[in-house]
């Protein structure tokens, strides 16, 4: 077994453990960790497929920025209280269905695709590459998402703030 | 292309989570866990064309979560201040 594959298996029991863990877990905070680890392998498959900047932004957004949102949230909303309570609610075996039959009908759908050869990225680097197409190819979308964000987190603030 | 193998168990172990937990904040972790599937699809599918666009799409991707997290913890706060809970079968004012 080459180098490649061990760390792509790795990377994916990181990955996937991470996520049924954070599913799983009783305590919101421990799923919080758990969903970290799993962020964590999703940036290492990134890392594996020589996409340096997302597994960067990966790691700097994901991690640094939304868990610790959802860490503050945490502690902001008493979850405690709900520890002791059922975790999944009476109809979860519709959603477990629904689900499975999903599962079923995606994995059908992939094993009649064929793919075209594989082709080559260009030799520049991740990061060039990534913002010249960004920056020239789609850069009405960009100016849309930072809209976006900008009214994502007015709305939040208002949101969140007390009632005066 | 075992990614996609990947992408589509982490779909599915975020959809269990979305359609069965009873607790808001472990829902929102599980729609962050669909996304990043999606963000997997989109690289492995980059790399195997040898085109830039689909890391250009996994960050508009990333960028849209960051809004959605954001408005979701918003909601729930606000949520959590007049109802004191936080489990979603128990808040049904809008339930026929």
């Amino acid at each position: 077994m080459n180098l490649e594959a061990l760390f792509f298996y790795a990377f994916t029991a990181l990955a996937l453990g991470g996520a049924l863990l954070a599913i799983t877990r009783r305590s919101a905070v421990h799923a919080a960790i758990s969903l970290m680890v799993s962020l964590l392998g999703v940036a290492g498959l990134f890392l594996l497929l020589k996409a340096e900047f997302l597994f960067v932004s990966q790691i700097i957004l994901y991690i640094g920025g939304i868990l610790l949102l959802f860490l503050f949230v945490i502690m902001l909303v008493n979850l405690d209280a709900g520890r002791g309570l059922r975790q999944f609610h009476q109809r979860w075996p519709i959603g477990a269905a629904v689900t499975a039959i999903a599962g079923v009908a995606f994995a059908v759908l992939w094993s009649r695709v064929q793919l075209p050869p594989a082709q080559q990225m260009p030799e520049t680097g991740n990061v060039e590459l990534v913002a010249d197409t960004l920056l020239q190819d789609y850069l009405v979308p960009f100016e849309v998402v930072s809209l976006l964000l900008l009214v994502a987190v007015v709305g939040s603030v208002l949101l969140a703030r007390k009632r005066a | 292309m075992h990614y996609v193998a990947v992408s589509l168990a982490m779909l599915l172990i975020g959809t269990v989570g979305l359609l069965t937990r009873r607790n808001i904040v472990i829902i929102l972790m599980s729609i962050e866990l669909i996304l990043n599937a999606v963000n997997i699809n989109l690289v492995a599918f980059s790399h195997h064309h040898g085109n830039a666009a689909g890391q250009v799409f996994a960050i508009f991707v990333i960028a849209v979560a960051v809004a959605e997290a954001a408005v979701g913890l918003g909601i729930l706060l606000a949520l959590f201040r007049n109802r004191e809970t936080v489990q979603v079968d128990e808040i049904d004012l809008l339930k026929w």
